[in-house]
């Protein structure tokens, strides 16, 4: 036997995906395995000697590089020797500043960290991240791929994303040999965008540096690191070869982060059956220790697998937190698909959307999914509107700004028109005006002409190879009259010489300043302190393409312009034979001239009247001006009728039936769902209203229910509401109406 | 960043690198690169600030300003797992210290030399 809805349940996304039970011994636990160290640390003459319950003769690769670089060992003692509950409650405590923390922890061994964590719920993680995050000014990072690999939809895909506010943009590529065209091509675009805007392109290493010392790219968050020795060697590295990459990036003038999260060595059969969080961990001291400035944590390409697990979420928040504990700017993922479902996804985002990171997502998908090339990606263009709608309810700033469409074309346009320019310059093979008018207005790359593969794969070989350099395409920019691209890229340069953004968390604000935890230190200490979302970036956040002013609204709903067709004749009599009282609403037919449904109420009254008339039973029309209440607007109708009954209609269309013995809130028939109803029902409310009048058996008027019209037209409803309520004169007696349009009966 | 003006490895400073000389053809990426000095001055901010591993990262990039893309790719591989024997690691340690002004970087990849000889993973 099933039931049917467990049936519906089983239907549910959220039940596309995985649940399994823990298994600890395999690393299939997110966090607190048995086989878990408890924290401990030895230090002999400055040397450490056991790390989490390891000698020193025990050590692995990752175990050395930790007790060599990652530890503060002057703060050491303490810090192991203070109670790990103290330390949690410190990090939601609004009177300990980050400082205090970020010493503490230096002197944290990684089993001591997942310690501190794991005494926390995820509310209290999130208090921690708000305080902990590096830099206070929060930002976002963009994918930017497409299938076809095709510049011109690359470059009006990156300007668009600048434009939109993205700080960082990383492309990747489906081809190896393409690179150094799609590092080129939004290189070129996000500084028509925007300048300052930091690229990177997700290469194999030895490529990607290549790119770097070419100028072609400004950031790199490809280098991967491990929990475990084994996974490690496997990803082909170790922490010393990771480190001297890191200071060879830093080397040309390029800024760094680590890649790692949880899953990643249960994931590759090396996880010694220790659990997600305390590998991550370790990742983290292994960061810190190799120098890097920051992480992208947050378990990245392998979040459904602790997302199989309990608690899995929690764990990724604590790998999250205890990356900002190390003073490491953190892109915090959200990139990866996390979740068929929308419900799922979306309160994942909240733990790092709501405190704020360095990075909200380490790759938002600023194309569709389609053209995205990092595996798909977990939100999408389509989804910008919800993000920015969730900025503005919360009035929290995710790191991007809403946009105009014209804007947007504009930039798309500039963006693809400049990278044509730099092809030509180069003698690159041409990008055609078909490809940048299609670039405009693409939705993905299937909206692109193809081109000629091998002989863009051969420019790339060039560039990749020759010894052109960013700065070769300041010239032809200039020269095609691209003045503000030029001088941005040229600005890169410089940057780069300078060397400010290789500071912790740094990112070039609108005018190329450097945003970093240096120089915009997060001084998060509660309510009045940190990054608040207020005066113009609060103006900004909030003003969405989409809303409207309701003041206009107010100003289209009447009918003062058109001729009149109703006549006040004076005040109403109340009547002694059988009939009909149509009562109206202050507002109907003059401020209001259609209900909230769109009908003219000319035709709605008309479909009334004929409706009472198909009955043979005489209609009367009475305005009723001393209250806008649809039950009182009828009740006060049906005192005036002769037969005591009366429709009352509002303005926005919402009717009643009423009977003249009943207390004003009761009635004979309601429909209060006015966007739901047509012409015919109004009629057959004029029916019935008749066949009461007359004693006749009366079944209800079936209606439509909707009940997502609340939802769509509330703020409809309060304003044609209030334009109606302005309408009422309290001492005023219901007056006669007499209609004059010759169709309305 | 305070103190003494930023110069380029070529010895330009910041006012020099404009748009114009690059149009007249009188700049090369030479004159955009970061110098070991400018790198030196970054990690001593980073270190004032607590970040110490940071800047020591930095100190090891200084050296490696002077070490062509070639050879620092080479380093890197050498680094990788079980691309070289031990006494070539040492071999690279000594050359960096020796012949490449790079003391760090050769007490880093001696330090490497030593760990990857404890845990097997040096070339046999």
């Amino acid at each position: 036997m099933r039931s049917k809805r467990f049936e519906k349940l089983a239907d549910r996304p959220v039940n596309r995906e995985t649940f399994i039970k823990p298994w600890p011994e395999v690393g299939l636990v997110a966090m607190g395995s048995p086989l878990d160290p408890s924290p401990s640390l030895k230090i002999e003459d400055g040397v450490v000697v056991e790390l989490d319950g390891v000698p020193r003769g025990e050590f692995d690769l990752i175990d050395h590089f930790i007790a060599r670089h990652a530890l503060n060992l002057d703060v050491a003692g303490r810090a192991m020797n203070t109670d790990s509950r103290e330390i949690a409650r410190m990090l939601v405590d609004i009177n300990v500043p980050r400082a205090t923390i970020l010493e503490l922890a230096s002197g944290c061994t990684p089993a001591k960290l997942v310690d501190v964590v794991q005494q926390m719920n995820v509310l209290e993680m999130m208090m921690g991240l708000a305080k902990m995050r590096a830099r206070r000014t929060p930002a976002n990072q963009a994918h930017v791929t497409n299938r076809k690999e095709n510049p011109a939809l690359l470059a009006a895909d990156a300007a668009e994303a600048a434009l939109r506010g993205f700080a960082e943009i990383e492309t990747t590529v489906g081809v190896t040999r393409y690179a150094p065209l799609n590092a080129l091509a939004i290189l070129v675009g996000s500084q028509t965008g925007r300048g300052g805007v930091l690229t990177q392109c997700a290469v194999e290493e030895s490529t990607n540096l290549r790119l770097g010392f070419k100028g072609l790219t400004s950031y790199s968050e490809t280098l991967s690191v491990y929990g475990t020795e084994d996974t490690f060697v496997d990803g082909d590295d170790t922490p010393w070869s990771k480190a001297f990459l890191g200071a060879a990036y830093a080397s040309r003038g390029v800024k760094t982060r680590t890649t790692s999260g949880t899953g990643a060595a249960a994931l590759m059969g090396h996880s010694e059956g220790k659990s997600m969080l305390y590998l991550e961990a370790r990742c983290l001291l292994v960061t810190r220790g190799v120098g890097s400035q920051g992480t992208q944590n947050g378990s990245i390409s392998c979040i459904a697998l602790p997302e199989s697990l309990p608690g899995g979420v929690r764990a990724v928040l604590a790998e999250n937190l205890i990356a900002t504990m190390l003073g490491l700017e953190v892109a915090s993922g959200n990139d990866a698909l996390a979740s068929h479902s929308e419900m799922r996804k979306s309160a994942k985002l909240m733990l790092q959307f709501i405190p704020g990171t360095d990075f909200v997502t380490s790759g938002y998908g600023a194309i569709p999914r389609y053209d995205n090339m990092f595996g798909g990606g977990n939100f999408d263009v389509t989804e910008l509107d919800d993000w920015y709608v969730l900025q503005r309810d919360m009035q929290v700033d995710g790191g991007i700004v809403p946009v105009r469409e014209a804007d947007v074309l504009r930039v798309r346009e500039r963006a693809a028109r400049a990278i044509q320019a730099v092809f030509d310059g180069l003698g690159f093979p041409p990008i055609t005006d078909a490809e940048i008018g299609a670039a405009v207005t693409a939705y993905n790359s299937a909206d692109m002409p193809d081109r000629d593969k091998v002989a863009d794969i051969e420019a790339a070989q060039g560039l990749l190879d020759g010894p052109l350099t960013a700065i070769e395409i300041v010239k032809p920019l200039k020269e095609a009259g691209f003045h503000d691209v030029a001088a941005n890229i040229l600005e890169m340069q410089r940057q780069r010489v300078i060397g400010d953004y290789l500071q912790p968390s740094a990112i070039f604000g609108d005018h190329f300043q450097v945003l970093s935890a240096l120089t915009d230190p997060n001084d998060y200490q509660g309510p009045g302190t940190g990054c608040r979302v207020e005066g113009d970036r609060w103006s900004v956040l909030q003003d969405l393409p989409q809303a409207w002013d309701p003041r206009i609204y107010l100003e289209n709903l009447g009918v003062s312009r058109r001729e009149a067709w109703l006549e006040e004749i004076g005040p109403a009599r109340r009547g002694d034979q059988p009939e009909v009282v149509v009562a109206v609403g202050p507002a109907f037919g003059v401020e209001i001239g259609r209900t909230i449904g769109g009908l003219d109420h000319r035709d709605v009254l008309s479909a009334i009247l004929q409706g009472v008339q198909e009955e043979g039973v005489p209609a009367r029309v009475v305005r009723v001006c001393h209250t806008s209440d649809c039950a009182f607007i009828g009740h006060a109708g049906a005192q005036l009728s002769g037969s005591g009954v009366a429709i009352g209609v509002q303005s926005k269309g919402t009717t009643v039936i009423h009977r003249r013995d009943l207390a004003p809130l009761e009635n004979l028939e309601l429909f209060p769902q006015a966007p739901n109803l047509d012409l015919d029902t109004y009629r057959q409310i004029g029916c019935n209203a008749a066949r009461y009048a007359i004693g006749k058996p009366t079944a209800p008027v079936p209606v439509k229910i909707d009940n997502t019209a609340r939802l769509r037209l509330i703020v409809q409803t309060t304003l044609m509401h209030l334009r109606e309520t302005q309408q009422v004169e309290r001492d005023r007696v219901p007056t006669e109406i007499r209609v004059l349009r010759e169709e309305v009966v | 960043m305070m103190g003494e003006p930023v110069r380029t490895p070529s010895g330009r400073t910041l006012d020099e690198l404009t748009i114009e000389a690059v149009l007249a053809g009188e700049l090369t990426a030479e004159d955009f690169s970061i110098s070991g000095d400018t790198l030196r001055r970054q990690a001593d901010v980073a270190e004032a600030a607590g970040y110490r591993q940071l800047a020591e990262n930095l100190r090891r990039a200084a050296e490696l300003t002077r070490i062509s893309n070639q050879e620092v790719l080479d380093i890197y591989n050498a680094l990788r797992p079980g691309r070289t024997t031990y006494g070539q690691l040492i071999e690279l340690a000594d050359r960096l210290e020796n012949d490449l002004d790079a003391p760090l970087n050769a007490a880093f990849v001696r330090e490497a030399a030593e760990v990857y000889l404890e845990r097997t993973i040096v070339k046999p």
